[in-house]
């Protein structure tokens, strides 16, 4: 029998490898038996979508974050200014 | 040259641009994952060097945005890379059984069961749609140990294959799992309490 501590280990790995049979029917049948973890799965699953969509998330949510220091964009604009030179000088 | 951005191939793109329009963004992505404020900025500064390097090769199908977050996820992973490579660094997973090992533990009793059962978090589809939502999830990715962050995060932020992953931070496959397995329920806690203040 599966405790809880067993089932998030496996709700964790069902989104890094593919569960075996075994363990699919395992989680089915915890499932009917045990109202807390049901709810655990839809949280994980929801936390790893949620990761997903920052990276894809045209909106900037992490707009609350520092961005970058003045003088980090000077530093960075120099190199691109230098990059763009070399570049049209060759083209 | 103007200050439109450019998607065009006949004409130069403005990196200058992108940097104003786009820099804070992409330094704040390479924060969450890097935590070190001249990781990120130097990650930010290969992905605009690169970018306009390959400015050809931008088809203008995605948004600049994407494009260049896509560049930036390689950039990321080139720099944890060097990084993981360093001589100083310890090794991984010993680090990983000290940094938070009782972590998931706390959370069962004896029999494996929740001691604090789940709670109800409303319509999450809803949550997505509010700035307070990613405000504590990049909060509580920050209060995993800084390991575990990273694996988290390139995982499931960058998308990266567990596999490849491994490889790179040179840890087996069955580490990364408990390692993943830690990092989500420790953000599923941290999300339960600062979201909804659960006791």
């Amino acid at each position: 029998m599966l405790t809880c501590k067993d089932v998030s280990k496996l709700l964790s790995q069902s989104f890094d490898r593919s569960l075996t049979l075994m363990e699919k029917i395992g989680l089915r049948f915890h499932f009917l038996i045990c109202k807390p973890c049901p709810k655990v799965s839809q949280q994980l699953t929801f936390l790893h979508n949620a990761g997903k969509r920052l990276a894809t998330e045209p909106e900037d949510i992490l707009s609350s974050q520092s961005g970058l220091s003045p003088e980090a964009q000077g530093r960075i604009l120099k190199k691109l200014q230098r990059k763009q030179d070399k570049l049209s000088s060759s083209d | 040259m103007t200050t439109e951005p450019m998607s065009t191939l006949d004409t130069l793109p403005n990196p200058e641009h992108w940097l104003t329009e786009h820099g804070d963004y992409l330094f704040r992505f390479a924060m969450l994952q890097l935590r070190d404020e001249h990781l990120a900025e130097d990650a930010v500064q290969e992905t605009l060097l690169a970018a306009l390097e390959s400015r050809h090769h931008y088809s203008g199908k995605a948004s600049e945005k994407t494009w260049l977050v896509g560049i930036l996820k390689h950039k990321i992973v080139d720099l944890i890379r060097k990084k993981v490579r360093e001589p100083t660094q310890e090794n991984l997973e010993e680090k990983m059984d000290d940094a938070q090992h009782d972590m998931v533990d706390a959370l069962f009793d004896a029999r494996g069961h929740w001691i604090t059962p789940p709670q109800d978090w409303g319509n999450p589809e809803k949550m997505l749609e509010q700035k307070r939502f990613w405000e504590i999830f990049t909060e509580c990715l920050k209060t995993l140990p800084p390991q575990l962050a990273l694996l988290y995060s390139l995982r499931e932020i960058s998308g990266m294959a567990t596999d490849e992953i491994c490889k790179d931070m040179n840890i087996s496959p069955t580490n990364s799992w408990v390692m993943l397995h830690r990092a989500r329920i420790g953000l599923k806690e941290c999300f339960e309490i600062n979201w909804l203040g659960r006791e």
